[in-house]
């Protein structure tokens, strides 16, 4: 508790998440908060600027831009969302596994990590897409393929962290059953390092959805998403560059948002803050992990 | 220090030999025959069963998969990947060329992105709380978190359109590179400056630095050794950037028409392609890989303490 009101002290990260939850439920909410029919097209109103009834204005083919906005957060942030927890939950489970048994199956999994990390997150993408075809259901398990090795080693280090310590030590000794050890002593201590990894991967992760819809590579007309409105509004881009506003600020604010509740999270949450250097070896290891796989859309 | 050298090597190799499989058996994994998506492509009329097992055999599909596996492999040694289902050419002589644009391009680029990152991690933790501090890490803040397509359509609309100073396609002359340069180096060097930025100041904290004030050594000759020890971090840091960029141009050579590989494989996946495909996660993969490898090399040589453990 201690620790969210600190969260709460940063007026900017509380900000943060207010627009974030804001998105969350009006993209969960969407048939009824958009105005109008995002795919109704009106040819007469080509381009038109905003009015009463269309608050953003039209697009090429005369769609309300608001509408295509809101029914456009489903697949640019919700169904990002739930890959993440996707991947986090797996990469959880695996790291959990790996960190408290250690041993042969510690190197068995970390070798297959070891193996996905070893593609380049845009090629295992591609690849992906490559194989199974074109779609944004693809991209997403192309997420959910690529990120549980890194959450898996993110979740391994911080489990390794605790499970030398004392208090683990003696629940073993009094002959606690692991999974009530893993659940009740390491799970609360190495949920703030999972918050932070996943509050992190988030932000790129929509930023590299939108990127692929931009390339044609994600969702399909006419469904509406942000990077693909922006490629739409990209062929106008000479004569029509204010097309760009909407959906570009719309990511940079939501992309910054969640990027700067991540930062706060990691402040709030930083062991260096609460206990010193016991942690910090382990902590390093963690930002060095974290570093390997900062990619940008 | 051999020793660490030649243990990193050896386990690139196994690594190396998996990689090049599963990028193998992705072919198998294709929900589509292709048998059925050469003929497809090669735009043959009537397909019938016939045409679907002879196609197979002039493939090679109907033999076991591990020795298919080996000749596949042997060749790809030999830069032999096939041919490309459309157009016929083999894939090498597309993908080669394009590497070596992707390649270029993400050279450039990190150059740019180590200057830029270091200069303004330097100067930020030297000017650390002041405005001049606060006002480069907000604007970094703003555009790490701008997809790359929308910061390259904007200094396209700038610099192309209305200064009409640089080309906004293709690689042909010198100032072809500057607009896609720029945009990976200011999407990288936001993340990075920081990272230079903290290594500095957590170095100001060190007790060498209070010892060195103690012994009324000037400021500029601590800020010198400061810098000293955070270039070590500099190092580690760009060793982990050049793979990364490597493997993520995909957008940026697709919005500037750069001729590398990138716009090569989301062309070829639109066609379903998959020869050129393949390759390309191969190529990229093994790169991936063994620049890694290298980077990890470095590393250790700059930094002893890596040597010790893993």
């Amino acid at each position: 508790m201690k620790r969210l009101r600190y969260l709460f002290n940063n007026k900017l990260a509380a900000l943060s998440l207010i627009l974030i939850s804001a998105t969350f439920i009006v993209g969960i909410f969407a048939p009824w908060m958009a105005p109008n029919d995002p795919n109704e097209v009106h040819m007469e109103l080509r381009f038109a600027s905003p009015s009463w009834e269309f608050l953003l204005g039209n697009d090429h083919l005369g769609r309300c831009v608001l509408s295509r906005l809101i029914h456009g957060i489903r697949p640019s942030v919700l169904w990002v969302l739930a890959a993440l927890f996707v991947s986090a939950g797996l990469g959880t489970i695996i790291g959990f596994i790996a960190g408290y048994r250690r041993g042969r199956i510690d190197s068995f999994l970390m070798r297959i990590c070891d193996i996905m990390l070893s593609f380049p997150g845009y090629v295992m993408i591609l690849a992906i897409i490559g194989i199974l075809g074109v779609g944004v259901e693809n991209i997403l398990l192309a997420f959910v393929l690529i990120k549980w090795a890194w959450f898996a080693r993110i979740v391994r280090t911080s489990v390794m962290g605790y499970a030398e310590l004392e208090y683990v030590k003696f629940s073993k000794a009094l002959g606690v059953g692991n999974l009530r050890i893993m659940r009740t002593h390491i799970l609360p201590v190495t949920l703030p390092d999972i918050a932070v990894a996943s509050s992190s991967a988030y932000g790129s992760m929509v930023l590299q959805i939108s990127g692929f819809s931009f390339l044609g590579l994600g969702i399909q007309a006419p469904h509406a998403e942000w990077g693909m409105m922006l490629n739409e509004a990209r062929e106008v881009m000479f004569s029509r560059p204010e097309m760009m506003l909407a959906p570009g600020i719309m990511t940079v604010v939501f992309v910054s948002a969640v990027n700067f509740f991540a930062d706060a999270i990691q402040v709030a949450l930083d062991p260096k803050l609460r206990t010193n250097s016991s942690n910090r070896k382990y902590q390093s290891a963690l930002v060095a992990e974290k570093m390997r796989r900062d990619e940008v859309a | 220090m051999g020793g660490y050298m030649l243990r990193r090597a050896l386990v690139a190799i196994p690594l190396l030999i998996v990689v090049s499989f599963l990028t193998f058996i992705l072919n198998t994994l294709s929900p589509m025959d292709p048998a059925e998506v050469v003929l497809h492509t090669q735009g043959v009329p009537r397909i019938t069963d016939e045409l679907l097992t002879e196609t197979r055999a002039a493939l090679g599909m109907d033999r076991p998969l591990l020795t298919r596996y080996w000749d596949w492999l042997l060749s790809c040694l030999r830069l032999d990947f096939g041919d490309s289902y459309v157009t016929g050419k083999p894939v090498w002589s597309l993908l080669g060329p394009a590497f070596v644009n992707t390649l270029q391009l993400t050279l450039v680029s990190v150059i740019a992105v180590i200057l830029l990152s270091v200069a303004l991690g330097i100067l930020c933790a030297l000017k650390e709380g002041k405005l001049l501090d606060k006002s480069i890490r907000s604007v970094s803040f703003i555009l790490t978190s701008m997809p790359s397509y929308l910061l390259a359509a904007l200094l396209v609309l700038y610099f192309s359109v209305k200064l009409d100073l640089l080309p906004t396609n293709g690689m042909d002359t010198v100032g072809s590179y500057i607009l896609p340069v720029a945009v990976i180096t200011i999407s990288y060097a936001g993340i990075y400056f920081r990272i230079i930025r903290s290594s500095m100041l957590s170095n100001l904290n060190e007790d060498y630095v209070l010892f060195g004030r103690a012994c009324g050594l000037p400021e500029r000759k601590i800020t010198k050794r400061i810098l000293r020890n955070s270039l070590q971090m500099a190092v580690s840091v760009f060793c982990m950037a050049i793979p990364i960029i490597l493997g993520s141009t995909v957008v940026v050579e697709n919005i500037f028409a750069w001729p590398g590989l990138g716009t090569l494989s989301v062309k070829a996946i639109l066609a379903r392609d998959f020869p050129i495909v393949q390759a390309y996660v191969l190529v990229l993969a093994a790169a991936f890989v063994i620049v890694n490898s290298f980077s990890d090399m470095l590393n250790a040589w700059v930094n002893p303490k890596l040597r010790e453990d893993r």
